[in-house]
C-alpha cells in the first residue's frame, strides 16, 4: 500500500513537472476572477431552469382543469 | 407540486456541471489548454442526442405496434429535442474545431457523419410536415424514423473508426482513451453527461404534455361544434 501510494506520488510529481510548459489561465484563477464566471453561468443556469420549471407547472395545472372537466 | 425526483437530480447536475467545470482540476495538454472544459459541454449534446432521438425511435416503434396517436406525439417532440441537441453539437464543435485544428470546418468523417445525420434528421421533419393525413404522417414518419436512427449510429460511431479521424475517440481508437479522458475529467464528465441527457428528457416531457392537452382541446371543441 505504501509502496503503491509512492509510487503515484512520483508519477503525480513528474507528471506534473513534465507539464509545466503549457499554458493554462493560472492567473485567471489567482486573481479569482474565474468566479465571476461561474457566478454568471450559474445565474444564466438558474434563470433558465427557472423558466423550465414555471413551464412545467403551468402544463401542470392545465392538465388538472382539462382532466377535471 | 413538487418536482419529480430525475429533475431534481437533472438541477443539481447541471450546476455541478457548470461550478465544477470550471474551477476542478484538469489535465494541461497542449494546443486544448483550458478549452479541454468544453468536454463537459460539448459531449454531453451528443451522448443527449442519441439517447433522445433513442427514445424517440422507442416510440415510433411504439406507434407501429400501437397506433395511439400519443405515441407519435413522444416520437416526434423527442426528435425535436434530439435535432436541437445535435445541432448545439454541431455548433459547439465547430467553435472548439476553429481554436485547436485552426478552422470552423475540416473535411473529417466524424464531422461530415453529423453533419449528414443531422440532414437526415431535418428530412425527417420536411417529411411529416408533407403529409396531410394525421394517421398516415404518424405511420409513414415513424418508419423513416427507425431508418433514419440506424443510419445515424454508422455515421456517427462505426464509419468514423474505420478511417483517420482528428476527433478524440476515432481512427481505429474504440472509445475515450487515458489520453482523452482522465480521472478528473471524468469526475464532471460523467455528471454532465446526465445532467444534460436529463434536461433534455425534461424539454420533450413537456413539449409531449402539451401536445397531449391540444389534442384534448381539439377533441372539445369538435365536440362543442357538431352539437
Amino acid at each position: 500500500m505504501k509502496y503503491i501510494f509512492s509510487l503515484l506520488m512520483v508519477l503525480a510529481v513528474s507528471a506534473n513537472s513534465f507539464a509545466q510548459g503549457i499554458e493554462m489561465a493560472d492567473a485567471l484563477r489567482s486573481d479569482g476572477k474565474i468566479y465571476v464566471v461561474v457566478a454568471v453561468l450559474s445565474l444564466v443556469l438558474a434563470g433558465i431552469l427557472f423558466y423550465v420549471i414555471r413551464t412545467d407547472r403551468r402544463i401542470s395545472r392545465l392538465e388538472k382543469e382539462m382532466g377535471d372537466k | 407540486m413538487k418536482l419529480s425526483w430525475w429533475k431534481l437530480l437533472c438541477i443539481a447536475l447541471l450546476f455541478y456541471t457548470v461550478i465544477m467545470g470550471f474551477l476542478g482540476p484538469v489535465p494541461r495538454l497542449a494546443i486544448l489548454n483550458e478549452s479541454i472544459r468544453n468536454l463537459y459541454f460539448h459531449v454531453p449534446m451528443w451522448f443527449g442526442m442519441v439517447l433522445i432521438l433513442g427514445s424517440s425511435v422507442f416510440h415510433s416503434i411504439g406507434y407501429l405496434r400501437t397506433p395511439l396517436m400519443s405515441n407519435d406525439d413522444k416520437a416526434v417532440t423527442a426528435a425535436h429535442t434530439g435535432i436541437l441537441f445535435g445541432g448545439l453539437g454541431l455548433v459547439t464543435g465547430m467553435a472548439w474545431a476553429r481554436v485547436t485544428w485552426g478552422d470552423w470546418w475540416v473535411n473529417d468523417p466524424k464531422l461530415n457523419g453529423a453533419a449528414i445525420g443531422m440532414l437526415i434528421y431535418c428530412a425527417y421533419l420536411v417529411l411529416r410536415n408533407s403529409l396531410e393525413d394525421e394517421g398516415q404522417r404518424a405511420r409513414i414518419s415513424a418508419i423513416y424514423n427507425i431508418f433514419a436512427f440506424a443510419t445515424l449510429v454508422p455515421l456517427l460511431f462505426i464509419l468514423p473508426r474505420l478511417t483517420d479521424s482528428l476527433h478524440p475517440g476515432n481512427g481505429g481508437n474504440p472509445g475515450f482513451n487515458q489520453y482523452d479522458l482522465d480521472s478528473d475529467l471524468r469526475l464532471v464528465f460523467y455528471p454532465a453527461v446526465i445532467g444534460w441527457a436529463l434536461l433534455g428528457l425534461w424539454l420533450t416531457q413537456l413539449n409531449a404534455r402539451l401536445r397531449r392537452l391540444e389534442r384534448i382541446a381539439e377533441e372539445k371543441n369538435e365536440v362543442v361544434a357538431s352539437r
